[in-house]
């Protein structure tokens, strides 16, 4: 049996396997540090929204409101790390008006990264995103649903984004759509193995040990293989979701993140 | 029940062609669940809840070359109770406190997981737990400790609907696997130590939109009512925490009720309290009952209902009956007309003194034991939830028992709040300076011995409510039991030992320490051509099957 790793050829799958590999896995970034190494655009364009719409009314706009809080300025009565700020947020201030917020993980990224860079962010002029056009955009042109589903609803050989949004990071989701090969989560990758009876099975890889391998095949089957009765054993690096980096304008793909932001997961 | 042409054939297909019954389970599937023995389609193996698979691979004669083909570890400290699943080669099993899993059922490895959060608000009495699943087509349905029903693809275990039935907070929680029947799900809810208000309800099985909703305890409009004296039908219990049980031709669901409340203090509940303690026959499509009936009125010792209800179709008194057996936590074994609820007989099958009997309707004759006297069977029962097994082939009724086990009860004023035990009682056990039993015990020790009574798996002959045989254990047994089409039962116990016996004579053939309490029930299908026998004991599931 080989069991190796070659670039993707497109005859050797099928064309359903978009692995987006959005739907299971890390997605937010290491909390065990003073200060994320990185914040990206898409997260503190997501935090901006989040912001605009949950603190402004006790922050102000420039976060500046509070008495001894400057969120512009880097201004605060009790925060140093990251990780405080998320406390604060999840938490409150017991004894005044901040009360706690239920935001998921790439929320609570989004807001972190916005008030690290509200100095250097113009919120006003942010791409703000409809999440409404990009369901659209989802459905219609940009065929996700034809390998996606959401919550149940359309096909499983790529994952289920119900609950991306909960999952992944703003910036993680754009990353991905605009080069899906080198963000793939590996476990969703697509295989390829040949039975020593030379049958061919096509899948997406849901787990994998020493001796074994389960995937979703191309007919929706759960299968799991034994690796000993298998001729050839391919995982394949690529995957045969087209980057959307050139097929939407800057507006499309903040539309379509909105969306995928927007799936929370059935609640 | 025979092993039909059509059993066969659909078997020998299975084994042919493997994939070519990797159908949506549909409810016509789910009808005729006995009809493809590989498969374990609902929680107690069929609608007729006998927990009997026509599988017989595995026989008296080779059982003793059983051997472990995998174990699946729980991520989870909680007591495992679960009875999976298995479509084509997949198992289903859930695991504490809300998580759904499906493996390989050849060598236990994962697919998928689905985690549900949840609610730090629920309390569930008796172990944050879960017994299992239900399918319809594609989809999975699993009943949550903090009472939600959620519906989960089985392909890639994502939740396709999630609708709350009761708020946790005031002590409504659910444990149970639920029930399809044809586009429903149907499920009750547990809750009978907070003074919950026990519901039956139905969802569609494609929306989650709920259908009916029954009401076990009635309120002052409805029937039964005049059983309750004043307000005290408002936490008056009757939970229902265990799977109900389908006759497709009378078209009726069957459902055990749970304690009235508060559990022990009867005094402050006057009334035969219905529909407490009951069975009660639904129509699936509306929720219109058609018969109760009441094991235990007016119960002041927790004599809980729930058990499985079995049916089965045979001859009494020389005439083809419908009938519905039930080994009760209050001791007795009965037989009813499923038809009607009409009794036909009763017989204790452990020691019991808190009735002298059972009337011509079926009502026991009360003899209340003075206060400080020891009350046969005790708090746990004579048995439990514990899914009980019929075989057709030996016509017999096996039940895990508990024997010589009584408590000193004493009812003390309980004081309803929302959210807080609602029990009133200040038991003690007979036997100095033990405490009170437990219904499970988790550690390696048997601390309890005799103040536990002991256990026992008893076959009881339906005709007359007599024992034909007992296997004794020495400590209680919290199993379920499983028979086979070559006279296999198969049973665990708290003391961890998987056991098989004789179906027909109780003989010992086989037995293996898995380690850790059996709290569940045994289940059985096939893939490839080989048998597999599943039991969960301690965190982990173990699967065996014939050595090559």
């Amino acid at each position: 049996m080989k069991i190796r790793c070659y670039p993707f050829r497109a005859i050797a799958l099928f064309a359903a396997v978009c692995a987006l590999s959005l739907a299971q896995g890390p997605g937010v970034q290491a909390q065990g540090q003073d200060r994320a190494p990185e914040y990206y655009k898409a997260d503190i364009q997501y935090g901006a929204q989040i912001f605009a719409s949950q603190c402004t009314a006790c922050h102000g706009t420039s976060g500046d409101l509070i008495p001894g809080v400057n969120f512009r300025a880097g201004v605060f009565k009790r925060v140093v790390t990251d990780n405080d700020l998320r406390a604060t947020i999840t938490t409150g201030v017991p004894g005044t008006e901040m009360r706690p917020f239920t935001f998921g993980a790439s929320e609570l990224t989004g807001i972190v990264s916005y008030l690290r860079n509200m100095n250097s962010t113009d919120a006003k002029n942010a791409m703000i995103g409809n999440a409404g056009r990009g369901k659209e955009l989802f459905n219609g042109v940009g065929n996700c649903a034809s390998c996606h589903a959401v919550n149940g609803k359309g096909p499983r050989v790529a994952p289920d984004l119900g609950d991306v949004g909960a999952v992944r990071t703003a910036d993680l989701l754009h990353r991905k759509l605009v080069d899906p090969a080198d963000n793939l989560l590996p476990v969703n990758r697509s295989v390829r193995a040949v039975t020593k009876e030379g049958k061919t099975i096509n899948g997406r890889r849901l787990n994998e040990d020493t001796y074994s391998v389960q995937l979703v095949d191309e007919q929706e089957h759960l299968v799991s293989l034994t690796k000993s009765d298998l001729r050839e054993f391919t995982v394949l690096k690529t995957t045969p979701m087209p980057s959307y980096k050139d097929k939407f304008n800057a507006q499309e793909l903040a539309d379509i993140e909105a969306y995928l932001l927007s799936l929370k997961g059935v609640k | 029940m025979k092993y039909s042409q059509r059993t066969s054939f659909l078997l020998a297909l299975s084994l042919l062609i493997p994939f070519a019954l990797r159908a949506q389970v549909t409810s016509e599937r789910l009808l005729h669940a006995t009809d493809e023995p590989q498969n374990w389609l609902t929680y107690s193996g069929s609608y007729a809840s006998q927990r009997h698979s026509l599988l017989k691979q595995v026989d008296p004669s080779n059982v003793k070359n059983l051997e472990l083909k995998w174990v699946f570890q729980a991520q989870s400290l909680q007591k495992f109770e679960t009875t999976p699943l298995v479509i084509d080669g997949i198992m289903y099993l859930t695991q504490s406190p809300n998580d759904v899993i499906a493996v390989d059922a050849k060598t236990g490895r994962a697919f998928w997981v689905y985690h549900y959060a949840t609610s730090p608000a629920s309390r569930p009495c008796c172990g944050i737990v879960n017994r299992g699943l239900a399918i319809l087509g594609d989809t999975l349905f699993m009943a949550t400790v903090d009472a939600h029903l959620i519906a989960i693809d089985s392909k890639d275990g994502h939740a396709i609907w999630n609708v709350k039935l009761a708020e946790a907070s005031a002590g409504y929680a659910m444990t149970m696997a639920p029930l399809v029947v044809k586009d429903k799900v149907i499920l009750g809810v547990a809750g009978g130590e907070f003074g919950v208000r026990g519901f039956i309800s139905a969802f569609e099985a494609q929306s989650g939109k709920q259908v009916w909703k029954f009401d076990t305890i009635p309120d002052p409009d409805q029937p039964g009512h005049d059983t309750w004296r004043g307000g005290d039908w408002e936490h008056g219990g009757g939970a229902v925490w265990m799977t109900g049980s389908y006759d497709p031709e009378l078209n009726l669901t069957y459902w055990g009720t749970g304690n009235p409340g508060p559990d022990w203090n009867a005094e402050q509940r006057p009334g035969d309290n219905l529909y407490s303690d009951s069975v009660l026959a639904l129509d699936p499509d509306t929720g219109k009952m058609k018969w109760y009936f009441q094991f235990t009125p007016h119960d002041p010792y927790d004599y809980d209902s729930v058990q499985v209800p079995v049916l089965v179709n045979s001859n009494w008194n020389g005439a083809p009956r419908k009938l519905l057996m039930w080994g009760n936590r209050n001791g007795f074994f009965y037989v009813l007309d499923r038809s009607t609820g009409k009794f036909l007989n009763g017989k204790p099958f452990v020691k019991v003194n808190w009735a002298s009997g059972l009337d011509a309707n079926g009502r026991p004759i009360a003899t209340p034991q003075p206060a400080g006297a020891t009350t046969y069977p005790g708090i746990q029962g004579a048995t439990n939830w514990y899914s009980p097994s019929y075989s057709p082939r030996t016509g017999l009724f096996y039940i895990s028992a508990w024997e010589n086990y009584g408590t000193i009860f004493a009812g003390v004023k309980a004081d309803y709040v929302a959210g807080t035990r609602f029990t009133g009682g200040a038991n003690m056990s007979p036997v100095a300076g033990a405490e009170n039993p437990t219904g499970t015990r988790t550690g390696p020790v048997n601390t309890y011995t005799e103040a536990m009574g002991s256990g026992a798996v008893v076959a009881i002959d339906p005709a007359t409510g007599d024992k034909k045989w007992k296997y004794e254990m020495h400590d209680v047994n919290t199993s379920g039991i499983l028979t086979t089409e070559s006279d296999l039962l198969f049973v665990g116990g708290r003391e961890g030992y998987f056991q098989a016996l004789d179906a027909r004579t109780g003989t010992l053939l086989w037995k293996q320490n898995l380690g850790g309490e059996i709290i569940a029930g045994p289940m059985t299908y096939q893939v490839d051509g080989k048998q597999y026998v599943t039991i969960a004991s301690g965190n982990g599931l173990f699967t065996f099957a014939l050595r090559e």
